[in-house]
């Protein structure tokens, strides 16, 4: 069944991919359409209107485009791959992406981008004449003239086979493609290089249609940083921004997991784990996203019951092919009764869960419609936010909520309208039939609303009418009177109608999933596990294996009571457990002694050797050795203040 | 102009050092030279061939092109040795012992980081080779920053002068547009000079400025609001124009293609942000956090840090708390070094909650590395407690501290 196990998993798994995949793309869309209007741009003023006057006294600058991506340096990659395919696929088959780590000196950057743009001229043409290209990398000079000779024969030779057969390729490049070098990372690339690259390819801009493209994680300023006036009024420069990495976030969120597409769920204590790593560590979606891929491993690995998640239309089958011991472990978890009714049981309490966990997403947005526009905030800004609090506990008696439906029932009345407005779109983009009288329920309310504002014109209509001045008293005098015995008006007597209702709604739906019969198939809710993989402590845990080695090694003689030192514990294990009593520099005699006193402990009956001062030869190797080993952890270092000492490196539990 | 003698086949001076300020016309001066008195020259960038190998090689296949023969073939020169073997045979082969023949390097400067023989070699090529060759070099800077310890031929040193306000003026109003009077042009030159002259003395960035703000300068005669001649309306128009340019375009803030649009637009240069106006960075939590500690590291002295993070520091001694180096302010003096474990104590101290020391706080420290805004000192072994410096700005730190 293992195997059986694995293709269910991969079908989650894959089908979660695909929608991440579809995510991506459309993200920075927006921003690679604008990079590429600009680059198609660049040089084609040039090519068109070059006898114009302003053209011949402009000096002519290399179109660079400064590309601020944000600090999540991991997600950069993909965006530069899907950059340089939409380029390769739209623009110009010349590509390069440089990285600092590959460029030290201008002769390895001209290396690394001869080396690139050459062989992507091998892709483009046919197999036919490769030997013409294949000239090993060392024989041809790194120089830009060399380059601008390759340039050269590749535009001629596109140019000679347009005609041919190849029209569909080229002819989405035009005339004389443009020639892309891609900084990956401006603030890793040295001055010298950087200047140097831009002086020389500056000289040659009139043979080499060059454009630039830095990407940078921080500010644009770090272009003036690292390009002296001079070198950067070479450059043409405009600025991109990709969308921040918080967006990002909750897109994928919003799409992954405020959805019933999926049967997979991930519970609260997972998701705040996720989104804390995001937050507080890396600001990295592509962690997130790896870290989300790793529950649904975790879940199918370790939850048996993970058999029935699935999509709601197989559940039928998978809980009929339920083995004896699945079944058990379903009783264990629910009381049911025969084992007959078990599997109808199950694929019912199943639906039921599917049906929730729509409404639940349903209600979950238009409360956030409502929280979202609260002032201060009390249940978060963003979705995400909220739906923590939901999954948690019921959030209906929590102190936030209060104070929620306490600043809900202050709102004004335009933004209640447009609230209950985007709440019915919401409840009527679902295809189901639960909200049809939710959603009918809200409509009279903005009918009633629509009703009030008439009577309220229609009544000022009335005092305008009443010209005679006891009427108008009169009036005026009831108004008043009205308003200070605090009897509600009928504005506010609706407010409350509807507060009380989404209220109402809140304490239906808004259910925990914990509360849910069977919600363990689904959700994924063993945060510790995840925490453990995701943000290791490697000081932690070597401490750990250090002081306690049974916590590891789960061997009965090591369990040790009290903090004592075993001496059955590795020599290592000793050596580090005596170097914790001392102070910053340690004595190497004295550390020798002590843990020859450990070692010697259990072989007592033989105490006329140990009573020598002469130090075993066995000990003092064995000494030697988990000295050298904690040296090699970085816990010591020989120190040259005092002979016969090393210093300590750590302090504290860990 | 009188060292490059008329007499071809005479002897010329071995080497010639010329410089002068950025565009000072050293480049154009010697092509032109050599073009219109037909001398045979090779004539090679120092940067753009940055090894003394490729520089070698450059000047070699310049030199079988020099008499018009088209067809060049690859070279293979490793060394100054070779270079004066096959130098000799080339000027055989191309027939040019009759006159002297001349080797420009511009940007000469990159010569010093070559390797320390090229230098002196170029400078008595003549006497290596013997051939009729003058070497003449073109930099930015002196020649007594060239001159090596070991000493070596001195050059004959010429000095080209900046071109002075008139001069521009004069250049500049040369490439007059061909539908405007140079009058007209010549009037629009001196607002710009008027206004770029104080910041400004590059006449390819001035050349640049004046074809980009032109248009601008038209706009009331195109419109006709305004003849040729009126001037004052004319510099009323353009001279706050010109002075937004200052800011922003001069600067490369934005770009010379985005001003132009907006100029085109007829847009205010305010609605567009330049580069420095997006300051901003947006960093993780704990990141922040790091990056505060190491401010607080590399700015406050080690002594100060007991008392400004333990809660039970102990007296103060007022008297004599500041030590008489530690009043100027730490902010001259720059940031300093601090090892690893000093960072992570600060950092554990600022923060309110507990901070475990996952891999995740020690990878972030190295973000900030690789993002420049930390920088580690010394590049010694991780093991060996590295330490580190915080190169941010106080205004930086206290927009993220915010």
């Amino acid at each position: 069944s293992h195997l059986d196990l694995s293709e269910k998993y991969l079908e989650v798994f894959y089908e979660c991919s695909l929608c991440l995949q579809k995510i991506q793309e459309d993200l920075n869309k927006q921003l690679l359409e604008n990079l590429v209007g600009f680059l198609s741009r660049s040089h084609s003023d040039f090519q068109e209107k070059t006898t114009e006057w302003t053209c011949r006294m402009k000096f002519r600058e290399i179109p660079t485009a400064a590309l601020v991506l944000g600090v999540n340096v991991t997600d950069h990659d993909l965006t530069f791959r899907g950059l340089s395919g939409i380029l390769q696929d739209n623009i110009t088959p010349y590509v390069a992406l440089l990285e600092a780590k590959d460029c030290p000196g201008i002769k390895n950057l001209m290396q690394k981008l001869m080396g690139q743009l050459m062989k992507c001229d091998i892709d483009v043409d046919s197999l036919e004449d490769e030997d013409c290209v294949q000239v090993s990398q060392n024989r041809i000079r790194c120089s830009m003239s060399s380059l601008i000779s390759w340039y050269e024969s590749v535009k001629k030779k596109t140019d000679s086979e347009t005609p041919s057969k190849k029209r569909n390729s080229s002819s989405r490049h035009w005339q004389s493609p443009p020639v892309v070098v891609i900084f990956k990372d401006m603030e890793s690339f040295t001055t010298k290089v950087l200047q140097d690259f831009i002086v020389i390819s500056s000289q040659h801009i009139h043979e080499l249609p060059l454009v630039l493209i830095f990407g940078i994680a921080t500010s644009p300023m770090i272009i003036h940083r690292l390009l002296p006036h001079s070198v950067s009024s070479l450059l043409c420069i405009e600025l991109f921004q990709s969308l921040s990495c918080k967006e990002h976030l909750s897109t994928i969120i919003d799409k992954l997991l405020l959805t019933s597409q999926f049967p997979f769920k991930v519970g609260e204590k997972v998701l705040q784990v996720l989104i804390n790593i995001f937050l507080y560590h890396d600001f990295s979606v592509q962690n997130f996203i790896k870290g989300f891929q790793l529950c649904i491993v975790e879940h199918f690995y370790s939850q048996p019951l993970s058999v029935l998640c699935c999509q709601l239309v197989d559940t039928k089958k998978r809980a009929c092919s339920l083995s004896h011991d699945q079944c058990e472990n379903i009783r264990k978890l629910q009381v049911l009764s025969w084992l007959k009714r078990l599997k109808e049981e199950t694929v019912k309490l199943l639906e039921d869960l599917h049906v929730y966990h729509e409404n639940y997403v349903l209600i979950l947005r238009c409360l956030h419609v409502f929280t979202s526009s609260l002032p201060k905030y009390p249940l978060g800004k963003q979705i995400r936010e909220l739906h923590c609090a939901c999954l948690e506990n019921r959030v209906w008696e929590t102190e936030e909520y209060e104070s929620s439906l306490q600043l809900a029932r202050m709102l004004n009345k335009t933004d209640l309208v447009t609230m209950l407005q985007q709440c019915v779109e919401i409840l009527m983009s679902s295809s189901g039939k639960e909200f049809d009288k939710t959603s009918e329920k809200l409509k009279e309310f903005l009918t009633q609303f629509q009703n009030l504002e008439d009577m309220s014109v229609l009544s000022q209509k009335e005092l305008q009418k009443k010209t005679d001045l006891y009427h108008l008293q009169k009036t005026l005098l009831e108004l008043k009177e009205s308003r200070r015995s605090k009897k509600l008006t009928k504005f506010e007597m609706l407010r409350f109608e509807v507060v009380d209702y989404i209220d109402s709604l809140v304490r239906k739906y808004l259910i925990p999933a914990d509360d849910r019969t069977l919600h363990e198939v689904v959700y994924f809710n063993t945060a510790s596990v995840l925490r453990e993989h995701l943000n290791a402590a490697p000081r932690t845990a070597l401490h750990t294996a250090l002081n306690n080695p049974h916590w590891y090694l789960k061997n009965q003689a090591l369990k040790c009571d009290g903090g004592g030192i075993s001496n059955k514990a590795p020599d290592i294990c000793i050596a580090y457990k005596l170097h914790l009593e001392c102070g910053r520099l340690i004595n190497l005699v004295d550390w020798l002694e002590a843990f020859s006193t450990v070692v010697m402990a259990a072989e007592e009956p033989n105490a006329d050797a140990a009573s020598s001062d002469q130090v075993d030869d066995t000990i003092h190797a064995r000494f030697i050795r988990a000295i050298s080993e904690l040296e090699l952890l970085g816990f010591i270092k020989p120190s040259k203040q005092k002979t016969d000492h090393v210093a300590r490196l750590t302090w504290g539990g860990c | 102009s009188q060292h490059f003698s008329n007499l071809r086949q005479h002897f010329s001076f071995p080497s010639i050092f010329i410089y002068g300020h950025t565009s000072s016309g050293k480049t154009y001066v010697m092509q032109t030279l050599l073009s219109t008195l037909q001398l045979p020259h090779v004539f090679v960038n120092c940067v753009e061939y940055f090894t003394s190998r490729l520089l070698l090689e450059e000047i070699l296949i310049k030199l079988q092109s020099c008499s018009g023969t088209e067809q060049t073939s690859p070279v293979r020169c490793d060394s100054l040795n070779d270079f004066v073997r096959l130098f000799k045979q080339a000027v055989a082969s191309q027939e040019l012992q009759d006159q002297t023949l001349y080797i420009v390097l511009d940007r000469a400067e990159q010569l010093r980081e070559m390797e320390a023989n090229i230098l002196p070699a170029f400078l008595r090529l003549q006497e290596l080779t013997d051939t009729n060759v003058t070497v003449v070099l073109l930099s930015e800077i002196v020649w007594e920053l060239f001159r090596p310890n070991t000493g070596c031929f001195e050059p004959f040193t010429i000095y080209f002068p900046d071109y002075s306000i008139g001069h521009l003026q004069k250049i500049l109003t040369q490439n007059h547009p061909p539908e405007y009077s140079a009058d007209f042009y010549a009037a629009y030159i001196n607002i710009l000079l008027g206004v770029f002259y104080m910041v400004c003395r590059d006449l390819k960035e001035l050349r640049h400025l004046a074809a980009l703000n032109f248009a601008k300068y038209c706009e009331p005669v195109v419109r006709g609001e305004a003849n040729e001649r009126d001037t004052r309306k004319l510099w009323k128009n353009i001279e706050p124009h010109l002075k937004k340019a200052m800011q922003t375009v001069y600067l490369r803030e934005i770009s010379s293609s985005q001003w132009e649009r907006l100029q085109h637009d007829g847009g205010e240069p305010g609605q567009l942000k330049g580069l420095s106006a997006h300051t901003h960075v947006e960093l993780p939590y704990y990141s922040k956090f790091l990056l505060i500690a190491a401010y607080l590291a590399s700015y406050n002295p080690v002594r100060t840090d007991k008392r400004f993070f333990l809660k039970h520091h102990g007296k103060i001694r007022k008297t004599n708390f500041m030590k008489k180096h530690e009043k100027t302010s730490n902010h001259l003096l720059g940031p300093k070094p601090f090892p690893l474990d000093r960072l992570l104590a600060i950092l554990y101290s600022i923060v309110d909650e507990r901070v475990a020391p996952t891999a995740n706080i020690f990878s972030q420290i190295t973000s900030l590395v690789t993002l420049q805004l930390l920088s580690m000192v010394g590049q010694n072994d991780q093991l060996d407690g590295p330490r580190y410096k915080c190169t941010v700005s106080l205004d930086f730190i206290r927009a993220v501290a915010r």
